[in-house]
């Protein structure tokens, strides 16, 4: 374990985890508020908005999310010249970001729409009744209800983001998993430590927030 | 599969793709107006949450409908814009794609790398799948709790760190190169495999006690009550579920293109795109094949959804345990 004596490999092994945490967090923020408004968009009266979330679903939820990345790289920067900011470091992690919120936004919304099918019919007739508008509904009646039992599709959701967004080391994001590789080139002799060391640290993270999430979303769920 | 039934923590994969969600909402292809009478679903839908449009929602939804499409049309023809600049549209770059030859040399190797490569993982994550879900259902503690903590380990470490570390790492330990082919497939397996394995083990707890009991009382052994009973009711329900992550696996191939595994992605935009200097024009068609691919599997897990559930419906409850294998084979 000579790696872990070394300062510098060590403040890599960290900045590594934090830009995990970092990916994930933003990507997270962006794409529950984006997911949800998509999921109003295909519920929503106007056949545009329907339509153009259908699309943004099936597009980015069939393509692998390696590509949307490389995407948000070559089209985004390189041929838009959308550059999120001027330190390369940081164009490179939000243009990460950008691409994981794209695609991380048509599950959250295929989520939230799974939970818009558990609020029974009724609810949104009485609110109709009433004389609420299609917004209202939605947000006063439906939406509410429909987050609890959205909970754990998007927990899934989620913990699969965390984990994918390792892959924005493609476009030069020193994450986590760009770190482990570097060290198991750099320290051939202990490959397998290295390995255990970063898996088990998603696993020590991860499980315990599936379970507490799990158990969440079985507390919060409307009993019917 | 939910985890609501299951009373478990949420899949820590399962569904992260998306897997349970990919039905369509009933009545969306209804909008604002439903026949009444027997085809009204019981729960809420897109349809139920807004009027019949009036007058004036009619002239809402118009305004809307232009004021939306033309900021959507705006936005695109600022991309294309942008991009014609760059000369991404020009015809040399699109070109190479009408010739056979790009055909022949990238795009059909790159998709059969992908196939090849997907098909072999699903093959081996269905088998990983079902012997871990019956271990993890075992009653000797020694096998379950072993097959419970690699399931779980599996199902949490990045994909990505997987393939690293099988492509990189495990040539050290072995003593000589792992080829990519299987550092992408064991790393398609294990994941997809636990992934499955908690599939195969939800439909397994759902299948109603009386049915076990049932077997029980005939006399069958702990063996023959799971391979003859349990499995065949378990395999057929969680079908949907098994053939959408079989659409997850499939499109993680794509990994591969990090360590320079030929599949499509890397074929596309390593080797065709710097022929040519088109790699946007390549992305976007590699994009394209990987969508229709995928839809088309998506529509085949629709279809097998509402075919599972016509069948359940008529109560007929033959055996189909040879089904999985056979889709898992015909995806490839």
């Amino acid at each position: 374990m000579e790696f872990l004596t070394d300062p510098v490999t060590v403040r890599l092994i960290l900045r590594g985890f934090r830009l995990i945490l970092g990916l994930t967090l933003a990507s997270a923020a962006i794409s529950l508020v984006f997911g949800t408004v998509l999921a109003a968009m295909r519920v929503s009266p106007v056949p545009v908005l329907r339509a153009f979330g259908a699309t943004w679903v099936n597009i980015f939820r069939n393509t692998p999310l390696t590509l949307v990345i490389f995407f948000a790289y070559f089209g985004l920067f390189v041929n838009l010249g959308v550059a999120l900011s001027d330190n390369l470091n940081n164009n490179n992690f939000w243009l990460g970001v950008t691409g994981l919120s794209v695609y991380t936004s048509a599950f959250v919304c295929e989520a939230i729409r799974s939970g818009i099918n558990t609020v029974p019919v009724g609810q949104a007739e009485a609110a109709r009744t009433i004389g609420l508008t299609f917004l209202q509904t939605l947000r006063l009646i439906v939406l509410p209800q429909a987050a609890r039992a959205a909970i754990a599709p998007l927990a899934s959701v989620f913990i699969a983001l965390t984990k994918n967004s390792t892959i924005a080391g493609t476009i030069g994001v020193a994450e986590a998993a760009s770190v482990m590789k570097d060290l198991i080139n750099q320290y051939g002799n202990a490959v397998v430590p290295i390995f255990l060391g970063f898996a088990g640290a998603f696993v020590l993270v991860l499980v315990p927030v599936g379970y507490f999430l799990g158990w969440l979303a079985n507390r919060l769920a409307v009993k019917r | 599969m939910s985890t609501a039934e299951r009373g478990g923590a949420p899949d820590v994969a399962a569904s992260a793709n998306g897997v349970e969600l990919d039905r369509p909402a009933p009545g969306a292809g209804r909008p604002g107006f439903w026949p009444a009478g027997p085809r009204r679903r019981a729960k809420a839908t897109a349809s139920v949450l807004y009027d019949h449009p009036g007058p004036r929602a009619r002239r809402r939804n118009a305004i809307l409908t232009v004021v939306f499409g033309l900021i959507l049309l705006v936005l695109l023809w600022y991309v294309y814009q942008r991009f014609a600049d760059r000369g991404q549209w020009a015809a040399e770059k699109w070109r190479p794609f009408t010739t056979e030859r790009v055909w022949v040399k990238f795009i059909l190797p790159g998709l059969w790398g992908t196939l090849t490569a997907a098909a072999t993982a699903m093959v081996f994550a269905l088998v990983f799948g079902i012997i871990f879900a019956v271990g993890r259902l075992s009653h000797r503690w020694w096998i379950r709790v072993p097959a419970g903590a690699v399931v779980e380990f599996f199902r949490a470490v990045p994909l990505l760190m997987m393939i690293l570390f099988l492509f990189f790492g495990l040539p050290y330990v072995l003593g000589r190169p792992v080829e990519q082919f299987w550092a992408v497939v064991v790393g398609l397996t294990l994941y997809n495999g636990s992934v499955l394995a908690e599939a195969f083990r939800a439909g397994i707890r759902a299948v109603p006690t009386g049915q076990s009991e049932a077997a029980f009382a005939v006399g069958m052994r702990r063996g023959q009550v799971m391979r003859f009973i349990l499995m065949p009711q378990a395999t057929r329900s969680m079908l949907p579920v098994i053939v959408s992550q079989l659409v997850v696996l499939l499109k993680d191939t794509a990994l591969g293109y990090i360590i320079s595994y030929p599949e499509l992605l890397e074929y596309g935009v390593n080797q065709l795109a710097p022929n040519f200097g088109n790699v946007v024009a390549a992305a976007i068609v590699i994009a394209a094949i990987y969508i229709v691919i995928n839809t088309l599997l998506t529509q085949l897990a629709g279809w097998l959804e509402r075919w599972t559930a016509r069948r359940g419906a008529r109560g007929a409850p033959d055996t189909h345990a040879g089904a999985v294998l056979n889709t898992g084979a015909a995806q490839g």
